[in-house]
């Protein structure tokens, strides 16, 4: 393969034709040696001037490009440095999108753990001016209307998905399955004014109401219960469902008995990265449910807090000694990174130690 | 597309109708009509609250210059910052893809798949925070830049804003929100490309990029353009993101790193709604239709055409 060539390629550049087809290879440690190459000499430049990690980076993957495309091209030809030079650009592309995540979470955790504390758990803020406080309030909050959400979606979505599987055909299952796409797409707000007009309709302008958030995150959350299932349901085995059927089960306790069981685990994955997914939404909470400072456990009674807005008011609205709020409201942002991560890895577990008992 | 038919009613036999089947099918369809209904009824009563906006006098909207005085530099506003996210984060996201399926090692890939899939997770407020906190303030010295050697194109005319918040930060915000859904649409054609066509080429003599470029894109054409509609669709309608990191002052502007910026319908309804009422909300609600007719167009759009390309799908 690496068939080393003379540095002194002077008759490289005489004719590219020849050079294309030529079988002259750069050793496999070509590319890496450029990428040193670069990284040399951008700590260089970086040492004349003042010291910025950053820059050093970006001009390191800049200049090692740019090297290994040139070298290869003198050596190889112009069709292996195009290919040399879009793999150069693919695997930065990836790493330009590590770093949002990766300087996201090291912000947020900097910033949020030092109120990672006893009290911010077990505290609201009523009667908290400046320091101390916490979102006691704001995490039952996000829990009950969470849990409502839930209570509503997944019974919708599950039966859905059912019909979508089990009983559709035609156009009823076409349209349904199309707008259950579309319906993903609804911005997160637009379902909050959905779920304000609904109720303004009937309780008069201005009414705020945990119930209201419930219904407007059910919005967000039943396209995703639906799209998970019928995929976790298409996946069960037609030879189960025909077995029962020859031993003469009815078909709804097919589906109950055979079906779901065996489609379990998927479930239970889908339905936590639905809730996963809808936890963390500010935009319909706010204009719902409100916010308030005490403990209010009743959604159908007046505002509630919430995580999310919680910490959105705490930043934009600090109040006076603004430090102490906008370290809470940083706290805020991380227990919910938390509680997304935190779903998302009990997603996976399920999908591992609830995986169908059948074989395959 | 429907690889699994269920052997339910067959043929000529008609099977027993027990009442226990009846209710079962029953409360499945009902489920399943209660989406169209939900959809229907978003539609409904987001009109019978805009209603008074739209025939209220035009000095009562705010703003006094008429619901369309309101709502038009808003749409100015989203469309731009959308715009912006997806010529940033369609060749990031393409390329992401390509690295994923045909590039990292077979081992790595579901691995980076799932790094990348962690960007959708993390909610749109945490975002917010950490655009105003880590990366606007790091793009000022850029835009300075941008100005000093660029300040000829009307995009970068400047000044430039010392906070950093400004359009062309909140559409990059927003590019980082939406790629994971353009990689992850991609990603799923480009599996789909079937290895005959990539060994052709791969035997014919054409390097890896040449493979790409013959067999893998044109292929996964209409799932990548499919793909960045969804995620235009997810840029329109990003609300607390763009409301936190953006610095508004109205109007329509293409300086995309002044301190002067349009707002967009999203973000303005989550900033003004709190503190709003009578006509105010109307307006507001008014606004959100427009935004949920615009995702409802653009998402439909999309996802007929990532549909056609199953139809048409000759891998399986």
């Amino acid at each position: 393969m690496s068939l080393q060539t003379s540095p002194t390629s002077t008759g490289a550049s005489a004719d590219d034709a020849t050079a294309g087809r030529s079988r002259r290879r750069l050793p496999q440690w070509a590319s890496v040696a450029a990428f040193l190459a670069a990284a040399l000499v951008a700590v260089l430049l970086e040492l004349l001037g003042e010291f910025n990690i950053a820059l050093v980076v970006i001009y390191t993957v800049v200049l090692g490009t740019v090297a290994a495309y040139v070298v290869s091209r003198v050596v190889e030809g112009r069709r292996k440095a195009t290919d040399r030079l879009v793999t150069c650009l693919v695997v930065s592309a990836f790493g330009i999108a590590v770093v949002p995540l990766v300087a996201l979470v090291w912000t947020v955790v900097g910033r949020g753990i030092e109120r990672l504390d006893g009290e911010f758990f077990g505290s609201s803020l009523v009667g908290i001016v400046g320091e101390g406080g916490g979102a006691y309030h704001a995490i039952m909050g996000t829990l009950i209307i969470t849990l409502l959400t839930t209570l509503i979606s997944v019974p919708i979505g599950l039966m859905t998905a059912i019909y979508l599987v089990e009983y559709g055909r035609g156009r009823l299952k076409r349209s349904i399955t199309f707008l259950v796409d579309v319906m993903t797409g609804i911005p997160s707000i637009v379902a909050g004014l959905f779920a304000y007009a609904l109720f303004a309709l009937f309780f008069g302008p201005g009414i705020r109401l945990g119930i209201m958030g419930a219904v407007a995150l059910s919005v967000l959350m039943i396209p995703v219960v639906v799209r998970s299932a019928e995929e976790v349901l298409k996946l069960v085995p037609n030879e189960l469902r025909e077995a029962a059927y020859a031993l003469g089960v009815p078909k709804w306790r097919t589906i109950v008995k055979v079906v779901i069981p065996t489609a379990i685990a998927g479930l239970g994955t889908g339905v936590t990265l639905a809730i996963a997914r809808v936890v963390g939404e500010t935009a319909p909470l706010l204009i719902t449910v409100g916010i308030t400072n005490g403990t209010n456990l009743d959604p159908f009674d007046s505002r509630m807090a919430s995580l999310p807005v919680y910490a959105y008011y705490q930043l934009t609205q600090p109040g006076v000694p603004p430090e102490y709020a906008i370290d809470r409201a940083w706290t805020a942002a991380l227990l919910l990174i938390m509680l997304v991560m935190g779903l998302n890895v009990v997603a996976r577990l399920i999908s591992r130690f609830f995986a169908p008992k059948t074989g395959r | 597309m429907t690889a699994t038919r269920t052997p339910t009613e067959p043929g000529a036999a008609k099977p027993v109708r027990r009442p226990g089947d009846r209710i079962f099918a029953g409360s499945a369809k009902g489920a399943g009509i209660l989406i169209l209904v939900i959809l229907a009824g978003v539609a409904a009563f987001l009109i019978a609250e805009a209603l008074p906006a739209l025939s209220a006098p035009s000095d009562d909207i705010p703003g006094g210059e008429g619901l369309a005085g309101y709502v038009l530099p808003l749409v100015f506003g989203t469309l731009l910052s959308a715009v912006i996210a997806l010529v940033v984060a369609t060749p990031l996201a393409v390329a992401i893809a390509l690295f994923i399926t045909h590039y990292a090692p077979r081992r790595l890939a579901q691995g980076l798949g799932y790094v990348v899939d962690l960007l959708a997770a993390i909610p749109s407020i945490v975002y917010g925070f950490w655009g105003i906190a880590w990366l606007a303030p790091k793009l000022v010295p850029f835009y300075q830049w941008l100005e000093d050697n660029f300040g000829f194109i009307p995009l970068f005319a400047g000044p430039t804003s010392s906070t950093g918040r400004t359009m062309l930060t909140a559409g990059l915000v927003l590019a980082i929100m939406i790629l994971p859904i353009i990689s992850a649409i991609s990603r799923e054609v480009f599996l789909q490309v079937p290895t005959l066509h990539k060994e052709a080429a791969l035997a014919l003599g054409a390097t890896r990029w040449e493979m790409v470029k013959m067999a893998v894109l044109p292929y996964g054409k209409s799932g990548i353009i499919g793909g960045a509609m969804l995620g235009l669709g997810r840029a329109l309608g990003e609300t607390m993101a763009v409301a936190l990191v953006l610095s508004v002052s109205g109007g329509i502007t293409f300086n995309l790193i002044s301190s002067g910026n349009p707002s967009t319908v999203a973000a303005n309804i989550a900033l003004e709604f709190p503190e709003s009422s009578g006509i105010d909300v109307n307006t507001l609600i008014a606004s959100g239709l427009a935004l949920f007719v615009i995702t409802l167009a653009v998402n439909m759009l999309a996802r007929w055409i990532v549909n056609r390309r199953a139809d048409f799908s000759g891998a399986n």
